[in-house]
């Protein structure tokens, strides 16, 4: 326990399915429970990986949940029991996997902080692209689009974390001895995600974002942003274009990097919604939303002048780096008026702006 | 990104290359587990990975341990076959050296040497230990092999930095480079203080500085094997592992567009690169300008390129793509040339792919 009270969360990160994370969590484990600690299992995905099974050997294992879901019968991590029993430290696999719809909450990683709360330690296990800041990355050097993601602070919060290295060498030999899936799933499994290259790509990236990790966990103090000492404040233009989803995950990740503050901001038609489309807003609404799960505060004003109503807010708030998507291409007679990134150039001409293009295979 | 490209290789390049492939074929594999510090553990998944490998059939002998062998060590030890040091005495100090004849003799599948940056004491056939490695390797014999970032001759500078210490013994980084694996054994500070070992750095803080270096070597390693695969096999490196940032640099460019450049490469540990795209002729002072501009940037730690001829917005987006630049810092200029024309920056943002522009206010005279 931390000395607040809460659980301790111990992660076990790692570059892809295989390398290791719930074996070297189970010997942890173990190590617990030789010691003395009471540790039970609250949520173990076996896989059919025989020695991964061997180290769960005589711990106490939480039954699961079994929840009807569309006539199929699922099973889930019972966090209710858990909380009821009260072990020391509970083992939960798969930190990122979305519960059964219906759940009380969303996804495993809600339950885990309520475990936390209580004020239970929890081991659990990660493959670091599931993190939403990497979700572009990902998606860039492997081409799959990762679905089930977790915000960034979430893993933040984690008190300790362990990277799990396996060369991408021995993790196919592993998949060839069909250790990790059968056989025939294995060979296409190579074919496609587990290639040479995308495992190496994965392990690299995987391995920088462990290093920030423990860089950040060594010192939180904000990075000056500019030579007058400055801190800085970056704002994110929201709007309904799909790339603004890219546009959020890019301009936090920065700010986080740089220790620095993140504002989204969506400027609305002079008459507010009732002059946008409802597609507009629903897509709007859902990039704000997806900017408030990430932490970053979120802004609408209505103004007839997006340019001048983001360079006046980006003044007012004191914002030393606007980001924007690529403005729209425009219908040929309009194209020697000003777009829309051209006008916050000139509007705001002491601020840095950073047009993040999109991203393709 | 990994699809082949048309470009043709050069036949030299492929003479080169299959002459490479036949050493490697001959040549034994190199595998290096890589510490940040005592007690992460090295030393037990090296010899694990022996275990394993030897229940698998392969003929896995060891060739040298460290002095201090912990209960789980010797347990794993006592399965496996072992190929005695031999004791040297060398002016006071004793020297364990590997047993070159014997292993030779012996002539097993894969040794396991643990301590790679051990000196031999003078007088050896080999003044250092991985260069014995490296002979077994040439021999054809596979070594699997445990050192700690202190002995990492291009990290010593940094380790002290962090400790105030400085290793005797070490290796090339190159030779880390070379290998054909390694793999990162990592551990929460916290748990090598309940470990047994050899102490070493025990503060907490200075254990993650040490293990955030370990990281990032690890990371610049497997991108150096990550390139030279896709070099080998024809294939386009990919874009993402890393942020590499370009400034674009002018006679005439705001000094804070480098240095701002330089404060985002080091937070991302990623890479600087600078570039002047030249067009026409240059007036003598600008000239003088641009030269002070590139030296800056060189100073900064930058990899300077000059791009030569063409169009502005092509050049800079060819060396976007080769480089695998994932941002462009650049200057811009308020004044538009003529009210039709579009300026470089504007066209280079409709280009724009893979990467983000950062558009740096302009405060240098135009």
């Amino acid at each position: 326990m931390t000395p607040h009270g809460r659980g301790r969360l111990k992660m076990y990160l790692g570059y892809a399915a295989g390398v290791g994370k719930t074996y070297q969590m189970m010997e942890d484990a173990q190590d617990l429970h030789r010691k003395g600690v009471d540790v039970v299992i609250g949520y173990f995905e076996p896989h059919g990986r025989k020695d991964t099974i061997a180290k769960t050997d005589g711990l106490e294992n939480i039954p699961r949940r079994i929840v009807d879901y569309r006539g199929a019968r699922l099973e889930e991590m019972d966090a209710a029991a858990i909380l009821r029993r009260r072990p020391a430290v509970a083992v939960v696999d798969e930190f990122a996997h979305t519960n059964v719809p219906g759940s009380d909450r969303l996804k495993r990683w809600e339950d885990v902080r309520m475990l936390l709360d209580a004020g239970i330690d929890v081991l659990t296990t990660m493959n670091v692209q599931h993190l939403e800041s990497l979700n572009d990355q990902v998606w860039n050097v492997t081409g799959v689009r990762v679905r089930e993601t977790v915000p960034d602070w979430v893993v933040d919060e984690a008190d300790e974390v362990r990277f799990i290295d396996l060369t991408p060498r021995a993790l196919r030999n592993r998949l060839e001895r069909g250790v990790i899936y059968g056989t025939e799933k294995a060979h296409q499994a190579m074919e496609h995600f587990f290639t040479e290259t995308n495992l190496a790509a994965l392990r690299e990236i995987a391995l920088r974002h462990a290093a920030h990790e423990v860089e950040e966990k060594l010192d939180d103090a904000p990075v000056e942003a500019l030579p007058q000492g400055r801190p800085e404040r970056i704002l994110i233009c929201v709007t309904g274009n799909p790339s603004s989803a890219s546009l959020i995950r890019r301009g936090k990740r920065l700010a986080d990097y740089l220790r620095a503050e993140c504002i989204a901001l969506h400027v609305l038609p002079h008459g507010g919604w009732d002059e946008e489309t409802a597609s507009t807003r629903e897509a709007v609404e859902r990039h704000m939303h997806f900017a408030r799960n990430l932490r970053i505060d979120t802004h609408s004003i209505p103004d007839g002048d997006p340019s001048a109503a983001i360079a006046n807010f980006a003044r007012a708030q004191r914002i030393t780096q606007i980001f924007m998507g690529r403005s729209l291409p425009r219908p040929w007679f309009q194209r020697f008026g000003e777009t829309v990134v051209q006008r916050v150039v000139r509007l705001s001409p002491d601020t840095q702006i950073t047009i993040v293009a999109e991203r393709r295979r | 990104m990994t699809q082949p490209t048309d470009r043709r290789p050069d036949p030299e390049d492929l003479l080169r290359r299959v002459q490479s492939d036949e050493r490697r074929e001959r040549r034994g594999r190199l595998k290096v587990f890589l510490g940040y510090a005592s007690r992460v553990g090295k030393s037990f998944r090296m010899l694990d990975e022996g275990r394993r490998r030897k229940e698998r059939g392969q003929d896995a002998v060891v060739a040298a341990i460290q002095p201090v062998v912990t209960p789980d060590l010797r347990e794993i030890l006592a399965r496996l076959e072992v190929v005695p040091t031999l004791h040297e005495l060398h002016t006071g100090r004793a020297y364990e050296v590997i047993d070159l004849a014997a292993v030779f003799r012996r002539q097993p599948a894969v040794v396991l040497i643990d301590g790679l940056a051990y000196d031999n004491p003078p007088g050896s056939r080999n003044p250092k230990r991985w260069q014995d490695v490296n002979e077994l390797l040439e021999g054809g014999i596979s070594v699997i092999t445990a050192v700690n970032l202190q002995h990492i001759e291009e990290q010593q500078e940094a380790v002290e930095r962090i400790t105030g210490k400085r290793a005797s013994q070490c290796i090339p980084q190159a030779f880390l480079r070379e290998a054909d694996e390694i793999e990162l054994v990592d551990a929460p500070p916290e748990e090598l203080q309940e470990r047994p070992g050899e102490p070493g750095v025990s503060d907490p803080r200075r254990l993650g500085e040490l293990r955030e270096l370990a990281l990032l070597l690890a990371a610049d390693v497997v991108d150096h094997q990550l390139l030279d695969y896709l070099g080998s096999h024809h294939l386009t490196p990919q874009w993402g592992t890393q942020e590499r940032i370009l400034v674009c640099l002018t006679p005439h460019s705001d000094p804070e567009m480098l240095r701002s450049g330089r404060r985002n490469a080091l937070r991302f540990h990623g890479a600087l690169l600078a570039a002047h795209v030249e067009q026409g002729d240059l007036s003598s002072a600008d000239q003088k300008l641009l030269a002070v501009q590139l030296e800056a940037a060189r100073e900064a730690g930058a990899e300077v390129h000059c791009l030569r001829g063409g169009d502005f917005v092509q050049a800079l987006l060819e060396m976007a793509r080769d480089q695998r630049v994932t941002q462009i810092f650049i200057g811009h200029s308020l004044r538009r040339a003529r009210w039709f024309a579009r300026s470089p920056v504007d066209r280079l943002i409709d280009a724009a792919e893979n990467f983000d522009i950062r558009l740096f206010p302009h405060k240098g005279a135009e």
